[in-house]
């Protein structure tokens, strides 16, 4: 896979809320991620504009976490990785590794977080609120949450010290049906009311569909970035996924 | 150890450091690497006594070998860091122990009775107090750390850092308890307290609290019984031969650990 992703001309849609000539948020350039022997991202480039909600599919295996990764510098990479000036990014990861009887409070989460960031106290109560949290679930242990309102706590975690960049991987992969709708409301919900930059990996393609502004698709030597109507055709998710997929795309 | 002042001072100032870096030693699941890295001091004691140093400055210079070592393995490759600490620090103690000349060994091994010189005092309380502010002004920083690294990354938390700094704290600590309660011991009084309050805790100042009490408790209650069974002559105790503190505290904790278990939480 040695495609330059970079669109030959970016669509004005996509970044509608962002100034005209306003520095994209991200610029990827000829990324390279290897684990050992094993290459998982090659030579890949985008750029992702201020604003925009940019979804990132592809099977398994194809380096979907690895990209997050590198973008948040927890894994060595080589090529370029610009966040804009000023960027503070929010980051839900995939899964936590926590006991289930870690002695935290879902209150005292956040609020480490908001002193490290150097948030005011109040910070803690708006996130809760953002997401849809009960207030009796601040004095729970993070353990006993469920998978829900566990996904909902990360994605307060994350709003805590105003980002403008929220990276989410896989939100909604350890929630009900149910659970799932809501959830990718409430972050769609606070991408608008705050005017940020989403990138959110996702196996929804029916929420992608509803959601994104752009679609990222990484996978078995293939890779693709623009609208999502002209990347979610049959053909790209056949090829991308290996055999044909059916998913549910309402017309607005 | 006499219940003289400076001994006093010490012991408590390393079992509220012990109770508070237990704290993030046991939730992060890092207990037999704590137990492990208490180990390593003993070549370190040997080798001092062989060239005529200060035996805990050797301890300390290779408890911070260690916590390099842990430190380096944490960062290749998550899977084999037990193995691998388990391996290397069971060797440390194998060496350790030809090195050391025996009368020392026993000491080293289990903790002495000896009470500190004013200067050694004087040491382990601003060690013991540097190890308190430490936790408490990186508090935050560890507790999202521990939740995710990849979190804390976002966060602008230097992470590998933040290891490094905390595996420093924990050795310093582990070097403040060496000359009570030895090499063997003094993991157990880092993890100990700290284990039991996190079956009993909710909350982290929960835990916080119940681990540095028992930390605290367990050392008085230890440092009583060993001047008991001296002047009651317990089991052949005497002035000139007490029972060593270390066993006798690490007995405390455990018994209080057993009870814990039966221990519902409200």
């Amino acid at each position: 896979m040695s495609l330059d992703l970079l669109p030959p001309s970016a669509p004005p849609s996509a970044s509608a809320s962002a100034p005209l000539n306003a520095p994209p948020a991200l610029t990827v350039e000829h990324l390279q991620v290897r684990f050992g022997r094993t290459v998982a991202i090659e030579d890949l480039s985008f750029t992702v504009e201020r604003g925009s909600a940019v979804a990132v599919i592809g099977p398994n295996g194809a380096g979907k976490t690895a990209l997050f990764r590198a973008l948040i510098g927890a894994v060595p990479y080589a090529g370029r990785v610009q966040w804009d000036e000023g960027t503070r990014l929010g980051y839900v990861p995939q899964k936590l590794d926590i006991d289930r009887d870690l002695p935290i409070t879902a209150a005292e989460l956040l609020a480490a977080k908001r002193r490290v960031s150097g948030a005011p106290p109040a910070d803690v109560q708006h996130a809760f609120a953002h997401v849809g949290l009960a207030p009796e679930v601040a004095s729970k242990q993070i353990g006993s949450l469920s998978g829900g309102q566990f996904q909902r706590l990360l994605v307060a975690f994350a709003m805590i010290g105003q980002p403008n960049v929220l990276l989410f991987d896989e939100p909604t992969a350890n929630v009900d049906e149910a659970g799932q709708e809501t959830l990718n409301e409430t972050i769609h919900a606070i991408q608008r009311e705050h005017g940020l930059t989403v990138m959110l990996i996702s196996h929804d393609l029916s929420a992608v569909f509803q959601h994104a502004t752009k679609v990222l698709c990484l996978g078995r030597g293939l890779a693709c970035y623009g609208p999502p109507d002209e990347m979610l055709t049959h053909e790209n998710l056949s090829e991308l996924y290996g055999s044909p997929l059916k998913y549910h795309h309402h017309e607005p | 150890m006499n219940l003289d002042l400076a001994s006093l001072a010490v012991a408590l100032s390393m079992a509220v450091a012990a109770g508070l870096v237990g704290c993030f030693a046991v939730m992060r699941r890092m207990t037999l690497a704590a137990d492990a890295l208490s180990h390593v001091a003993l070549p370190g004691i040997g080798l001092a006594l062989l060239l005529n140093v200060d035996p805990l400055l050797g301890a300390v210079a290779m408890l911070l070998v260690g916590a390099l070592l842990i430190w380096g393995v944490e960062r290749r490759t998550r899977l084999s860091v037990e193995t691998v600490v388990g391996v290397t620090f069971a060797a440390a103690l194998a060496a350790g122990s030809l090195v050391t000349p025996g009368e020392e060994l026993i000491d080293a091994l289990f903790g002495g009775a000896k009470p500190p010189a004013p200067a050694e005092a004087f040491a382990g309380v601003a060690v013991a107090l540097g190890v308190i502010g430490f936790v408490v002004f990186a508090r935050d920083r560890l507790v999202v750390a521990l939740v995710s690294p990849d979190i804390a990354r976002t966060t602008g938390i230097p992470v590998e850092k933040l290891e490094l700094a905390f595996l420093v704290a924990f050795s310093l600590t582990v070097a403040l308890g060496l000359h009570y309660l030895g090499v063997l011991l003094m993991g157990s009084l880092i993890i100990i307290p700290a284990a039991i309050a996190k079956r009993l805790a909710h909350s982290l100042r929960g835990m916080f609290t119940v681990s540095v009490g028992v930390a605290v408790l367990t050392m008085l209650a230890g440092a009583l019984i060993v001047s008991l069974s001296a002047a009651r002559g317990w089991l052949g105790a005497s002035a000139a031969h007490p029972w060593p503190t270390g066993p006798v505290v690490v007995l405390i904790a455990a018994s209080v650990f057993f009870a814990s278990l039966g221990w519902r939480r409200a």
